[in-house]
């Protein structure tokens, strides 16, 4: 069997998540990857280790990955292969659906296990619940999530690449500007680390403690309600059950005693680190790393740790 | 323009989803159900196109069970004109609603398809992205933000990192994600009203939509719960880690 | 302000909450005057996402309103098949003997375990059918009284920001009229508290005295399941002198129904409700029903116990109070369902013949009740609550007995309640602490990820609706003599101590709030009011509550 992933890349380079595919894909078997636009991306497509074949769709319509023309493009491809897969990200979020429905496939998205070619495990509920699921398609269209799957590696392969000719272009789109966020804080809520404080900062004024963490991390910054209820920090600072849920591969809580309905906005935080001086705070049921003692102290010291 | 808005009814977002002890799936009776919040911003979206001039009419489909017209019913109290009721079984898949949605296409002609752009049941955020590949309609998925000028529609999406901008000749399908607007309440004086706006019921089968699912649920199990990891006893102890063990730094 | 704005609709009749009461009314008063238009309102988001109950039902009022509730799909699906009354000990319980005979009111042949959540989805489903309109996730907030008649209520404003001001999604509330007005709000409605005061309601009766129920549904392994089974305790953890006890019935599809009532007239300040019903789980009687299950849900709501002599004035010029917002529930029986449905139906009958006879008062409620079996019913069992308060539970207990057995209640004599609940506390220095056990997250569980399972939420955006009369007060009263009562006997973990060691002060988690009223009660110096936030604010409880 041969598997297709369509490997989104950004400025220049390759996507960590679509390395994630590649592995994912590999269980099926052969591994072709699909590079839509700049070649530079699929010359390091090449290289990438378990990587049998690099398609390059070079046509400038394929610049900007948009959906339109790229589902039609994979579509065009689609026969030589019996599965089509990407990471879960905006790009294979946006455009493999829309392939699946040309190909009259009901597409199975943000894959976490592949339990073998027919059965798949993911997410429902957002993460409440795991569900398998068992696709009777004879072509499978999935995303996979970045998180679930190490990075295949970006060195040791030596793949052809070959140019595909383009397929028919619907013309229905047209790609404006993209707008990459500026800001060096990321969002809250697609931040890779998120540096969380609770009632145990004690005040707006020294909540600001927490900042010169953030910038050594590249963090966003979050609360838990206690915090927000106690006037330290506006309201979109809040993460839990009725404000933002979270999802970062670092998650830092200081000062929060860890109430369910904050670990409902965090718990599936790749890593937790928590800081308490309460042994006994719940947060410490959920954390990786915990550190028992005075966050006064502690965040100062660990910010100077990662100078 | 038209606008079509499809509504789903979902277990509501306050409840926490609880798995059925056979594990066959996720508890959904005598649990409140709602309309998809992704949903509340599609049709609030296309209220507020209305209320600009820049539509004529709102019509909101449902696919599912009876008690989806309650939330069709909410979705008119929020302002649409009219709505439509197919049913089928509880919660069909993404590839079926999108064949119905392209037979409402050829019923209705509208100009504009707005979608939430995922159910917060299944989690699919795929049925904007099929319909619009069925139409062969351009789509404008994860909108954060949609303008309607001279025959196309540009849409501002959300993208990993930032946002991106396209424009979208007529008609389109756009999928909108949280940040499009915030929902209006439904006042009680428009649900009343809305208990005297017009309501279709229609058959899956009746349009010739074939509703037979490609996955079947094999099982549904509770995520494993997060296990307590180590106490460290200093700073330093606790950088070395997460450089060298989580790897996170 | 918001007046000028909102807007009104006109109704027949207007009722207030949709619970057993309120239902049962709206239905009958479709049956008897199918031309009369019904608007029922309900604070929940969902009917029954505010119901609580245990719930062993009696069927007697749903058979008068609907005889054929069976082929309607009532859910009452779980007859009860055997019952035990448990007096325990910290590590033994012994079965009272001769239950029918010493306890005959605790007899529940011929009634059923269910899910009072589920019953009143299913009767709104009825009333609707019946053209009944039910208006769920909009709280009344506002009597309307005009010429000193009640004239509907109004609904609460949508959208007001913490600090008051109109936010962007401001939504005035809506003046719903009515010739007549029903509040069917439960025990310790918040419009019903100020339709009593207005009308001085409560002139000449006692004191109502309330007791608090915190529930739990668990799902258990089927090979432990016994559909049917009714089990009620009392004694310990409880001292003689505080009344409550303990229940756990099995039903529906290896469901138990757990939970723990108080009366709110204790006096150790140091009680803590909660904390009770999680370690009674720790019994022995109660431990080996819950082993091997997980626990579902959670909830909590006061209910009132005084019974017959603190039911008030029934009705006013414009409307009627049924249900728990009376005070009908049969304390002696723990049942308010059948009371509460037949009180609706009886104030429904007494509306039609206003309407007829163009009375501003429904006043022949009053009078209908007193003819019906359900004053025969609370006059024969009125001695039984007070009986506890008088004599402790154990004094209570033979009281009881001996009410039941000799005299049948038709003693000659009425006893009294002398306090209001929150008279009773003593100051903290006079109480001992228990000492309660640490939650071990398998059978007893803390606060919050009880509430957790409420699925409480309410817009975080509105003014605190527990609001302090006069904030000083805290401190002086509540910190400096009670250590806090609220922090233990809110069931939902609203009122928290913070820097308790430095400067004491409160401080009011009002998202957590379950609507179960016990701090409007309880309160030393009833300084807490309870008033309602926005709509659909509250708890979502799922079937099986």
């Amino acid at each position: 069997m041969t598997a297709l992933v369509l490997l989104d890349h950004e400025e220049g380079r390759i996507r960590k998540s679509a390395l994630s595919a590649v592995t994912a894909a590999s269980q099926f078997g052969d591994v072709h990857v699909l590079v839509a636009g700049d070649a530079t991306v699929a010359q390091a497509a090449s290289a990438i280790s378990g990587v049998s074949k690099v398609l390059h769709a070079a046509d400038a319509q394929y610049a900007h990955e948009l959906a339109e023309p790229l589902a039609a493009l994979i579509v065009s491809l689609a026969g030589g292969y019996d599965q089509i897969v990407a990471a879960a990200g905006a790009v294979g979020k946006n455009v493999l659906p829309r392939a699946a429905a040309l190909l009259d496939v009901q597409p199975i998205p943000e894959v976490v296990r592949i339990v073998d070619a027919e059965t798949f495990v993911r997410p429902i509920y957002a993460g409440n619940a795991l569900a398998t699921v068992k696709s009777s398609d004879a072509k499978k269209v999935l995303t996979v999530r970045g998180s679930a799957f190490d990075a295949a590696p970006a060195e040791g392969g030596s793949a052809p690449v070959e140019t595909v000719a383009p397929a028919a272009n619907p013309n229905v789109s047209e790609f404006v500007a993209v707008h990459l966020s500026e800001s060096e804080r990321p969002e809250l809520e697609s931040a890779r680390v998120v540096v969380s404080g609770g009632r145990g900062l004690q005040s707006e004024e020294k909540f600001h403690i927490l900042e010169p963490l953030a910038d050594k991390l590249g963090a966003a910054i979050g609360a838990s309600r206690a915090a927000v209820d106690s006037g330290f920090v506006p309201n979109e600072f809040q993460v839990g059950q009725t404000g933002k849920i979270v999802a970062p591969e670092l998650y830092l809580a200081f000062g929060i005693s860890g109430a369910i309905q904050h670990l409902a906005g965090m718990k599936d935080s790749r890593v937790i680190v928590a800081v308490n001086k309460d042994p006994e705070a719940p947060i410490f049921q959920v954390a990786d790393y915990g550190i028992e003692g005075d966050l006064f102290e502690i965040v100062p010291a660990l910010t100077a740790a990662l100078a | 323009m038209k606008i079509v808005v499809p509504v789903k009814r979902v277990v509501d977002y306050n409840i926490k989803p609880r798995v059925k002890a056979d594990g066959s799936g996720v508890e959904t009776t005598g649990v409140k159900m709602s309309m998809n919040p992704f949903d509340e911003i599609a049709v609030e979206e296309a209220v507020r196109l209305k209320e600009k001039g820049v539509a004529s009419e709102v019509v909101v489909v449902s696919i599912g069970v009876q008690q989806a017209q309650d939330t069709l019913r909410t979705a008119m109290a929020m302002g649409a004109d009219r709505a439509i009721l197919v049913l089928s079984e509880e919660s069909p898949e993404p590839l079926a609603v999108a064949k119905v949605l392209k037979a409402i296409h050829e019923k209705e002609q509208p100009g504009l398809f707005i979608l939430g752009k995922q159910a917060i049941d299944d989690d699919m955020n795929a049925t904007g992205q099929m319909l619009a590949g069925l139409l062969g309609w351009g789509q404008g998925t994860f909108a954060g933000k949609i303008e309607v000028a001279d025959g196309r529609v540009l849409v501002t999406r959300e993208i990993d990192g930032g946002t991106e901008e396209v424009s979208l000749a007529l008609p389109a399908v756009v999928t909108a994600d949280l940040r499009l607007n915030e929902p209006r309440y439904a006042s009680l004086p428009n649900i009343m009203k809305a208990r005297k706006k017009p309501m279709e019921t229609l058959n899956a089968e009746d349009l010739g939509v074939d509703m037979a699912r490609r996955l079947t649920v094999v099982s549904v199990a509770e995520p494993e719960q997060r296990k307590a990891g180590v106490k460290v006893g200093s700073v330093a102890e606790l950088v070395e880690k997460l450089r060298n063990e989580a790897k996170v730094i | 302000m918001s007046e000028s704005v909102r807007e009104s609709m006109e109704f027949d009749v207007v009722i207030v909450g949709g619970g057993p009461a309120g239902l049962a009314a709206a239905i009958r008063l479709r049956q008897l005057s199918p031309e009369t238009s019904v608007c029922l309102i309900e604070k929940g988001s969902e009917i029954g996402a505010h119901i609580v109950s245990g719930a062993v039902i009696e069927p007697r009022a749903l058979t008068e309103l609907l005889p054929d509730w069976q082929e309607r799909g009532a859910p009452l699906n779980t007859p009860v098949t055997s019952e035990e009354m448990l007096y325990l000990t910290e590590t033994r319980s012994l079965r009272v003997p001769m239950l029918d005979r010493l306890m005959p009111h605790m007899a529940n042949h011929g009634n059923y375990i269910v899910s009072l959540g589920e019953v009143c989805r299913w009767l709104a489903t009825q009333a609707e059918e019946l053209g009944v309109e039910i208006y769920p996730g909009f709280a009344g907030a506002e009597v309307l009284i005009e010429n000193n008649r009640v004239v509907g209520v109004a609904t609460g404003d949508m959208g007001i920001t913490k600090d008051g001001a109109q936010g962007p999604n401001y939504q005035p509330g809506m003046e719903l009229r009515g010739r007549y007005t029903l509040f069917a709000e439960g025990c310790r409605g918040s419009l019903t508290k100020q339709v009593m005061a207005h009308y001085d309601l409560r002139k000449g009766v006692d004191p109502q005295t309330y007791g608090l129920g915190i529930k739990e549904v668990w799902e258990i392994p089927a090979e432990n399941h016994r559909p049917g089974l009714v089990q009620h305790s009392f004694g310990w953890p409880l001292d003689d002198k505080t009344y409550g006890g303990a229940w756990l019935y099995h039903f529906g599809e290896n469901l138990v129904s757990y939970g723990f009532v108080v009366g709110l007239d204790y006096a150790n300040t140091w009680l803590s409700p909660f904390e009770e019903m999680q370690r009674i789980k720790l019994h022995p009687a109660f431990r080996k029903h819950l082993e091997g299950g997980r626990r579902v849900s959670y909830g909590a709501r006061a209910l009132s116990e005084g019974g017959l002599q603190s039911i008030p004035r029934l009705t006013f010029p414009g409307g009627a109070l049924i249900g728990d917002s009376a005070g009908f529930l049969n304390m002696p029986k723990i049942k308010g369902t059948h009371t509460a449905m037949k009180s609706g139906m009886l104030a429904a009958e007494a509306v039609v013949e206003a309407i007829k006879t163009d009375h501003v008062e429904p006043s022949s409620f009053t009078q209908r009740v007193k003819k019906s079996w359900l004053w025969e019913e609370l006059h024969a069992a009125r001695n039984v609550r007070p009986g506890f308060a008088h004599f402790g539970m154990r004094g209570g207990a033979v009281y009881a007995a001996l009410d039941a057995m000799l005299l049948r209640g038709r003693a000659p004599w009425t006893l009294h309640f002398r306090h209001q609940d929150n008279e009773t506390l003593k100051a903290a220095a006079l109480c001992k602490k228990p000492n309660y056990p640490k939650p071990d997250g398998t059978l007893t569980f803390d606060r919050l990820s009880s509430v957790f399972l409420s699925a409480t939420n309410h817009e975080e955006d509105q003014p605190v609706h527990l609001r302090l009369r006069n904030p000083s007060l805290w401190k002086t009263v509540n910190w400096d003599v009670f250590r806090a009562p609220e922090a233990r006997y809110c069931p939902a973990g609203v009122y928290e101590v913070v820097d308790e060691a430095t400067a004491p002060a409160l401080h009011i988690n009002a998202q957590n709030c379950v609507h179960c009223k016990t701090c409007d009660i309880k309160d030393p110096a009833q300084n807490i009011d309870w008033t309602v936030p926005e709509g659909a604010g509250g708890p979502n409880y799922p079937a099986g509550m």
